[in-house]
């Protein structure tokens, strides 16, 4: 019953022999050995696994490995590295947004689809996209400094 | 000397323990003979067993000058690990980039407690300093013999010994000592874990002289994790593991009575573990692992449902028989001012089972092999997860690595502990490494719960309006079912399922403040827990224990009091706090926030949306918080906007600024969380918030708009703990500020909308506001 796959991983292609039902989080971590996206709910209800296909922030915790095609997959680790970070990361370091940091793929991959679409979004919409993500540290208040702070830098 | 230490090294006794001894104060005047033999012992031989009276076993110089703090406590995000390296950097006389920091491995640091109690800088950070103070003695006495220069010629630049007079006369720390031992004996108090306490002859710098502490430093461990460089301990990987799973019943207190194998043939690699009521499954793949969970025929034992439902649970704290009184020393004669008081003033609280609900579920993996167990953990208390191990297994405790490894957030005793212990009996079991992850139900459905209280307070006012008695009990849950060090049998899962019962101890505690009254008692009682065996309703340590529920009560009842009285609510408290440094950061935090002085509830506002604002104070092993709170409520939807906040914040010494302050700012948010919709729901079977629509948690929506941190840093006074007294006084400052805009108290948290709105209803339908 499981099937051969070929996913598109942060620019590489990657092949896995999987249960198409599988989600695509354990693909990413236990074959592809891609660590950042976290299992948090499994029930895709608070971000922990959040990876980008096509652009598009999706839940990896409930996407089946039937449905993911030959979507390109973005995992935190692909949107940039210490050389060439993304704005958001670079505002998550400046602002030391994380405490424990299991929850920052959810709402840097959030804020980076939000960021992609609207250069400039309200506090409100930045609110408004990233609704339902969670963090239990309390991090919530430099998780908004930091989207504030990558939206200004990216002009 | 690298991070993880072969444990055979930590066996073998130094053929110079002991020499270190021999190591004289500065300025004592001895022959140069004497210091050179000094030197060469201390700098020599083998490293020393890693015990909690050996410099060794906290501090060591690198070949390349380098310096590695060995801490038996770990930071859970709140940059510890910062304030240590700052701490030991200053008392050295190195460069903060040269000091790194290890937590929380047992093969290289001794029990200091792990992270508890907010005691990480208090006590961790009080060893460390003198641990550090102690080796840049050692190092410069051993630049006494190496230059032939008096101690007190010499002083310390950027880990350089060298002359006061001619910098050029010098020795580095690298030459001095680089990668041998001290062999130095401290004066250890006999305590392990927190109250841990081992100096050395030197004494810590004077504050005056502090150079790193008191900076702002950043934290080195944000970009690893921004750009997922560092794993978490979901993230390990040891050769050959498995994938475990745990089963748990679903009317707690049953087990399995017949385990149906069959159901699970299909799934390959997957087997059952099963001893006693402990059930778990592995499997090569995670996903099988998963799934063979799900599909295992199991039949369980018919049991009583053995819990109240939450609604029913205020009640049975009420009926429940007592456990185990314990009073604060009480002041004046309490009873015999309430039967003459002109007037009596009382209410009582409710506080709810709360979960940590970390955002991960725990994870853990154990590798069991036969002459060594390793175990990498997230748990706050790696020493007594090895311990609990070795208990659990039945292994010396010499035999068991364990190595904390950041996990998926941490609050106090979670569940991390107990995936420690499935996942050693999972791995003994089949004999590979097993990684536990708990799903999402397990996480929040089984953890050890912040146990649920009610609270009773009374105040006797006499003819002339004084408050002259104030009486208060709390009635609860034990913080103690299963020990904040929770590694022994009987404080976790696999323990209790493997027979062993639930060994509840009794813990609760009393309001911290410095009001004084001429008579007052304040007491507090325990009930025993629900069921005697594994149950997802064991109550323990959830951050601030017992805390934010204690001062939600007492902070709230207070304000009762003043508005009763028709007081100012800052100046009720004003006339009734003693301790100056309590009055200073009440009067901050009023200052700060602006606070008008009028007595609560506010009248002037009508329609739908009202505001208000209100304050609550408290204390927490010497340090003192007060938190004035803006709130916005939609009296329709019954919706509370906790908007601003604003803090006064006093623990003696500040380490670093920029770190107490997001911790103050995370401890908030989190306090807004638990106030206004975190409810352990369960039915008489066991409990039903099993996932984040079950047991929900603030969202980014309903942020605080502003946190105001007023920092009042005392650097003559040592350093109190910050990691968890801002959450203490969250509740009430809400509750009064719901109060101020609308005239009603509520007083069971949480706030959720639909108790909002029927406490609102409620005041409609009987007496008419205000």
């Amino acid at each position: 019953m499981s099937q051969r796959f070929t996913l598109n991983v942060n620019g590489k292609q990657h092949t896995v022999e999987a249960d198409p039902d599988m989600p695509l989080l354990y693909a990413l971590r236990n074959d592809i050995g891609l660590n950042n996206p976290h299992f948090g709910c499994g029930l895709a209800q608070c971000g922990a696994c959040t990876v980008h296909l096509d652009g598009q922030p999706i839940r990896s915790c409930v996407t089946a490995m039937s449905a993911v095609g030959t979507s390109k997959i973005t995992t935190l680790a692909g949107l940039g590295t210490p050389d060439k970070p993304h704005p958001l990361q670079t505002a998550y370091v400046q602002e030391e947004v994380p405490q424990c940091g299991y929850c920052i793929n959810g709402w840097i991959m959030t804020a980076a689809a939000l960021l992609e679409t609207k250069k400039k979004p309200s506090d409100a919409e930045i609110k408004e996209a990233l609704t339902g993500l969670k963090c239990r540290c309390g991090t919530h208040m430099a998780i908004l400094r930091a989207v504030k702070r990558a939206s200004e830098m990216m002009g | 000397m690298t991070k993880h230490e072969k444990l055979s090294t930590f066996s073998r006794r130094s053929v110079l323990k002991g020499a270190g001894a021999l190591v004289v104060s500065i300025g004592m005047p001895v022959g140069l003979d004497t210091l050179l033999a000094v030197n060469s012992a201390a700098a020599q031989g083998a490293k020393p067993p890693l015990v909690p009276n050996e410099l060794d076993s906290y501090i060591a110089v690198h070949a390349d000058g380098r310096v590695s703090a060995f801490f038996g406590k770990m930071d859970m995000g709140q940059g510890l690990f910062t304030a240590i390296g700052q701490m030991v950097a200053e008392e050295l006389d190195v460069p903060f980039e040269r000091v790194t920091v290890i937590m929380g491995d047992t093969a290289s640091s001794v029990n200091q407690g792990g992270a508890s109690g907010s005691t990480g800088v208090q006590h961790g950070g009080k060893q460390m300093r003198a641990a550090a103070a102690e080796a840049r003695r050692v190092l410069v006495e051993m630049a006494v013999a190496k230059l032939g220069l008096a101690a007190d010629e010499l002083t310390v630049s950027d880990g350089v010994v060298h002359a006061r007079s001619d910098p050029a006369r010098k020795a580095s720390y690298a030459e001095l000592i680089g990668g041998r031992f001290f062999n130095t004996q401290l004066e250890w108090n006999k305590q392990i874990g927190n109250l841990l306490y081992a100096p050395g002859k030197a004494k810590p710098k004077d504050f005056k002289e502090h150079k790193i502490v008191g900076k702002p430093l950043p934290r080195a461990d944000i970009a690893p994790k921004v750009f997922c460089t560092e794993d978490f301990c979901t993230d390990v990987r040891a050769p050959g593991m498995m994938h475990g799973r745990m089963i748990r019943p679903p009317v707690a207190g049953s087990v399995p009575v017949k385990v149906d194998e069959a159901s699970i043939k299909d799934i390959p690699g997957a087997r059952v573990v099963l001893e006693q009521g402990f059930l778990g499954v592995v499997a090569e793949k995670e996903w099988d692992a998963i799934q063979a969970a799900q599909k295992l025929n199991v039949e369980w034992s018919q049991v009583k449902p053995p819990f109240p439902t939450t609604a029913e649970i205020y009640d049975h704290i009420r009926r429940a028989s007592v456990r185990k009184r314990d009073e604060a020393k009480p002041v004046g004669n309490v009873d015999e001012a309430f039967r003459s008081a002109a007037r009596v003033i009382e209410a009582e609280y409710e506080w709810p089972f709360q979960s940590h609900a970390c955002m991960g579920p725990a994870c853990a993996v154990v590798d069991v092999k036969d002459d060594k167990v390793t175990c990498w953990t997230g748990s706050q208390k790696s020493h007594f997860v090895r311990d609990g191990i070795a208990d659990t297994l039945g292994v010396p405790a010499e035999k068991v690595h364990a190595i904390w490894i950041t996990g998926p957030g941490s609050y106090g005793r979670s569940d991390a502990d107990d995936a420690a212990m499935d996942a050693a009996v999972l791995s003994k079991a089949v004999g590979r490494p097993v990684r536990v992850q708990y799903m999402r139900e397990d996480g929040t459905g089984w953890d050890p719960k912040g146990p649920a209280s009610i609270h009773r307070a009374r105040a006797a006012i006499d003819a002339s309006g004084q408050v002259v008695a104030y009486d208060f009990l709390s009635k609860a849950f034990s913080r103690l079912d299963v020990n904040t060090n929770g590694g022994k049998p009987h404080d976790t899962l696999a323990g209790h399922f493997r027979g062993v019962p639930l060994k509840s101890g009794d813990g609760f505690g009393v309001p911290a403040e410095s009001y004084e009254f001429t008579h007052k008692r304040m007491a507090w009682e325990t009930i025993p827990p629900l069921l005697d065996r594994a149950s997802p309703l064991r109550s323990a340590h959830l951050r601030d224990p017992v805390g934010p529920q204690i001062h939600f009560a007492s902070e709230s009842f207070i304000d009762e009091v003043a508005a009763a009285l028709n007081l100012d609510p800052v100046e009720l408290r004003l006339r009734h706090v003693k301790n100056p440094r309590d009055i200073a950061v009440i009067k901050a935090a009023a200052e700060k926030s602006g606070w008008q002085s009028r007595p609560s509830p506010r009248r002037d506002q009508a329609g739908n949306k009202v505001s208000g604002r209100g304050i609550a104070y408290a204390q927490r092993n010497g340090t003192r918080v007060a938190i004035v709170a803006e709130v916005d409520i939609d009296r329709q939807t019954g919706k509370i906007w906790a908007r601003k906040f604003t803090v006064a914040h006093d623990c003696g010494q500040i380490i670093n600024p920029k770190q107490l302050k997001t911790t103050i700012e995370g401890n908030i948010v989190q306090g807004v969380s638990r106030t206004l919709w975190e409810e352990v729901q369960f039915d008489n079977k066991s409990v039903t918030s099993v996932d984040w629509t079950t047991y929900p948690i603030l969202d980014i929506t309903e942020t605080p708009e502003t946190v105001d941190v007023v920092l009042i840093n005392h650097p003559e006074i040592d350093p109190t703990g910050a990691g968890e007294p801002s959450i203490r006084p969250v509740a009430a400052a809400i509750a009064n500020a719901i109060f101020d805009a609308t005239g009603v108290r509520i007083r069971r948290v949480p706030f959720s909308p639909e108790r909002v709105k029927s406490s609102l209803a409620a005041a409609e339908g009987g007496v008419r506001r205000g």
